[in-house]
């Protein structure tokens, strides 16, 4: 029975059930990821962290929500009143919808109904998340837009671009993964992996997914929306209260949701590795812990990113999302198609053994090595009059350059002390060193 | 929005052909307004953001339809490409040109407004006519028995795009090629030749092939004044004629006047009545 079918008859309450579920999750998660983040920062830092309120600190991020809820609401004159306030609230309904379609769990029994933590399993489940991922934008630009000044409008501008370009290589990598599964769906993409999981059998795919997600949360060190020292606080400086509230749970939702994503696309979704599906491991509610615990396990990433990476220059960073990530990622679609396309041939064909297999990627690689060889190595053309540089690549003066001669001294009246004229004025330099000495050593 | 997403499961029921489901009905009433809604309120919205943001909500509800009417794809890569990518487009230009910059009212073309309204109404005539027309003779199929064949809705797409419709496929994405290395050339800056911008490097080592390889003295704005025309002094307080800024310095001094009159407070004063806007 797919998911898909056990899914299609859940009684109404059960929906419900299952969609206060996830928001509390989420929510929880959120104020979770906020206190483990500050903690762990800190740790990496040689500081203790938060650690006054609640147990070890643990409820700090839950005072500062209700703190956030209670300051005032503050709209700037030149605000636009409508696009103001819809600004957060279009930036967090998205971001808790994508997390909709991420199979947290195997097949269970919810009071004697048999059903799949799963709120719902679309055939095109994946561009869910993208969608709702380019819906979450809208947020940000708006309440840049909105704000009606300058800061926020340039870190809105910037998110827009790089969330926009991240995106087409996020899109990319995941072109090959529903490849190899023959699905969009994520409940499907999650059955495909029970052989192996894609971030070994598709490694780059995994790396370009992990970089691009980086991105599109906005997160250390691609935190450029927001780049404190250069933009106060970026699209929401000019947000206060519930608003801002709002906009910092999206960040952590998306964060969370990215992170799922992750888990269900490239490490197996809910399944205990090295087992088989009938295992124990994998049956019932075990399979809400291994996916919470992958997530986890990509959340502290996101927080290891961020206590150890210096953020980017903005054109560094569009240049390895537009030169760097997107051309691998069309290079290993095509070869992922290639190969498949290959094995496919083989199989109709009966199948190569293995050592004409060898054979031939020998033969190709020799190929390639010889052509590697035989191309000419590219000089430095020699500049006669260049410029003479030191060891570390920076110009030296010339040998020759004229110094201008040191203009005389003026010479600066002092005020003459009476009953000092026995003083010259050459050796004042002698007494003054051990003046100097002698307060030093006072102090 | 869940409980509609999965209302349209595509092996759920086959449904007769041509009736309507009550949650088709109720979706249909819903979205149907919201989706005219936004399209007038684009039209009449004074602000360039909120016009496009209402498009943004046709758009959406749009969508949603297809999706409701069990194409799911082609749904959300309506959401992902037209509101996601290219309205975002829209509103990055519209940001870029301004916030405040709202419609002219003043009227540049005569009688423009008259002859748009009648070509407008007439044109939706006639398309809503022939459309009409050819569409009230034909049997709705449905997608429902075509969704749960050969792996369903994406796998049906996907394969009459790349057997059936590959060149028709083939064709508007050279065109999108096009577009976009049009753009290129257009914003193209060259590297090489006469207008090439110069790299740090190529700066830095024509400063030391000439006479002078560190920077010029800077002006000497000290605590006598605050005028970029103050000259730096070397050590034997003379004037470092490298400081001097050349405009100032050709400039002849009885432009200025008004400047020097105004900086020393000797120039003219507003009255008291200026506040109220009184000018006199």
């Amino acid at each position: 029975m797919s998911t898909a079918e056990l899914l299609a008859d859940d009684p109404l309450w059960l929906i419900i059930v299952k969609v206060v579920a996830i928001f509390a999750f989420l929510v929880v998660m959120t104020l979770f990821m906020i206190n483990w983040e500050r903690k762990v920062v800190a740790r990496m830092q040689q500081r203790p962290g938060p650690n006054r309120v609640g147990p070890n600190g643990w409820l700090q991020s839950l005072a500062d929500g209700l703190k956030l809820a209670f300051k005032e609401d503050i709209r700037p004159v030149l605000a636009d009143k409508w696009v103001f306030f819809l600004a957060p609230v279009i930036s967090t309904i998205p971001a808790f919808v994508a997390f909709s379609v991420i199979p947290i769990g195997g097949e269970v029994s919810i009071f004697g109904e048999r059903t799949a933590l799963q709120l719902v399993d679309l055939p095109v489940g994946v561009l869910v998340v993208l969608a709702c991922s380019s819906l979450g934008v809208y947020g940000i630009v708006l309440s840049g837009w909105a704000s009606g000044s300058p800061y926020p409008l340039l870190g809105a501008l910037r998110s827009a671009a790089q969330v926009i370009s991240y995106e087409i290589a996020m899109g990319l990598s995941i072109v090959a993964v529903v490849m190899h599964s023959h699905s969009l769906s994520t409940s499907d993409i999650v059955d495909a992996q029970s052989s192996g999981w894609y971030f070994y059998l598709l490694p780059v795919s995994f790396l370009i997914y992990v970089c691009s997600m980086v991105g599109e949360t906005n997160r250390a060190p691609f935190d450029l929306p927001e780049a404190e020292s250069e933009l106060v606080g970026g699209f929401h400086t000019e947000y206060s209260s519930l608003k801002f509230a709002l906009f910092f749970l999206a960040e952590y939702v998306n964060m969370v949701t990215v992170s799922a994503l992750a888990t269900t696309l490239f490490l197996g979704g809910w399944r205990f590795p090295f087992v088989g599906d009938d295992h124990l491991l994998n049956s019932g509610w075990f399979g809400l812990l291994w996916f919470v615990l992958k997530t986890l396990a990509f959340l502290f990433l996101f927080i290891w990113l961020r206590g150890t990476l210096p953020r980017l220059r903005y054109d560094q960073f569009m240049r390895l999302g537009w030169k760097f990530l997107v051309p691998i990622a069309l290079v290993w679609f095509v070869a992922v198609a290639f190969a498949r396309y290959l094995r496919q041939e083989w199989e109709t064909a009966g199948g190569l053994d293995t050592s004409t297999a060898l054979i031939v990627i020998g033969a190709f690689l020799a190929v390639v090595l010889v052509i590697a060889f035989l191309l000419p190595d590219k000089r430095e053309p020699h500049d006669p009059d260049a410029v003479p540089v030191t060891g570390g690549g920076y110009p030296v003066p010339p040998l020759d350059l004229k110094v201008p001669k040191a203009p005389p001294r003026r010479q600066v009246r002092v005020a003459e002390l009476p009953g000092a004229e026995n003083q010259t004025q050459e050796p004042a330099a002698v007494p003054a060193a051990s003046h100097k000495e002698a307060s030093d050593g006072r102090v | 929005m869940s409980l509609m997403l999965l209302a349209q499961q595509p092996d759920e029921v086959q449904r007769v052909v041509d009736t309507v489901t009550t949650g088709e009905a109720v979706a249909f009433w819903i979205l149907g307004p919201l989706a005219l809604a936004g399209a007038l309120g684009m039209l009449f919205a004074r602000n360039a953001v909120h016009s496009a943001l209402w498009l943004v909500l046709t758009m959406l509800s749009l969508g949603v339809l297809y999706m409701v009417q069990q194409a799911p794809f082609l749904g959300f890569v309506q959401i992902i490409v037209y509101t996601g990518a290219i309205m975002m487009l829209f509103l990055f230009v519209l940001m870029l040109v301004g916030r405040d910059s709202s419609d002219s009212v003043v009227e540049v073309l005569r009688g423009q407004r008259l002859a748009a309204a009648v070509i407008g109404v007439g044109f939706a005539g006639i398309v809503v006519a022939s459309v009409a027309r050819a569409l009230t003779d034909v049997e709705p199929v449905g997608l429902a028995a075509q969704n749960t064949q050969n792996g369903g809705n994406v796998a049906n797409i996907g394969e009459a795009l790349f057997t059936d419709y590959l060149f028709p496929f083939e064709l508007t994405s050279a065109l999108l090629i096009t577009a976009a290395v049009g753009a290129m050339v257009l914003a193209f800056t060259s590297r090489t030749g006469k207008d090439a911008k110069k790299t740090q490097r190529q700066l830095v080592e024509e400063r030391f092939r000439g006479d002078r390889p560190g920077s010029l003295p800077g002006p000497g704005v000290f605590a006598t004044a605050n005028s970029v025309a103050t000259p730096a002094l070397l050590p034997d307080g003379s004037v470092a004629a490298e400081s001097l800024s050349e405009l100032i310095e050709t400039t002849a001094k009885e432009t200025l006047d008004d400047d020097v009159a105004e900086v020393s407070g000797t120039g003219h004063q507003p009255d008291a009545h200026a506040l109220k806007g009184e000018s006199s």
